[in-house]
């Protein structure tokens, strides 16, 4: 299936969760990832249980954050 | 070397003062060569903590950043926030949330309320460096 990862258009293994395209991508520090699929945001307790769909567009966001 | 435009600066510099007491975060993007980057677009995000002494991005908000600059052909160059209350430099915190040794961690320091302070850093681990930074 074809799927869509921070703009860029890749042909995915049917099935595919979340948790499996962060270990594919290579995703690094994943916990500090948030990942939105389709601009809705993935609580990170349900990546394991996501399954991508063919079309789907994900993205992954870095927490950035400080204090002074 | 970063650039940075006036207009841009003055536009951080607003909002950060809007925000206050308040930090104030946001988005740069723009342009990479080698070891220059040329700020082309900054953004104003909300700081989610609304805080004085703690920022957060807003997820929502960065999610159509990227997509922003995404679609005007920039790459992410970093992020910026203001030190309302401290100097222009990263704290403990600031450099354990820095997760991208490659970003540059702009900070305003709002301290001296007539004379802002802002300098860029790159941060690695518990290392940081000041950036020189270009404002024209």
């Amino acid at each position: 299936m074809l799927i869509t990862v921070a703009g860029v258009k890749k042909e995915v293994k049917d099935g595919l969760t979340v948790s499996q395209l962060i270990v594919d991508e290579k995703v690094e520090t994943p916990m500090y990832v948030t990942v939105s699929v389709n601009d809705e945001f993935i609580a990170s307790d349900s990546f394991e249980s996501t399954v991508l769909k063919d079309g789907d567009s994900v993205e992954f966001l870095y927490f950035m954050g400080g204090g002074q | 070397m970063i650039t940075l435009k006036k207009s841009d600066y003055e536009k951080i510099l607003a909002y950060a003062v809007s925000e206050l007491p308040n930090e104030a975060c946001g988005l740069i993007a723009g342009k990479k060569y080698e070891n220059n980057k040329t700020i082309e677009k900054v953004y104003l995000l909300t700081n989610i903590d609304h805080s004085n002494e703690h920022f957060s991005l807003d997820p929502k908000e960065q999610l159509a950043a990227v997509k922003d600059m995404r679609a005007n052909g920039l790459v992410p160059l970093g992020n910026w926030h203001s030190h309302p209350e401290s100097p222009s430099r990263p704290s403990e915190e600031d450099k354990r949330l820095a997760y991208d040794s490659s970003a540059s961690y702009m900070i305003l320091s709002l301290m001296d309320r007539k004379n802002p302070v802002l300098h860029s850093f790159a941060i690695s681990g518990t290392d940081s460096e000041k950036e020189e930074l270009v404002i024209v």
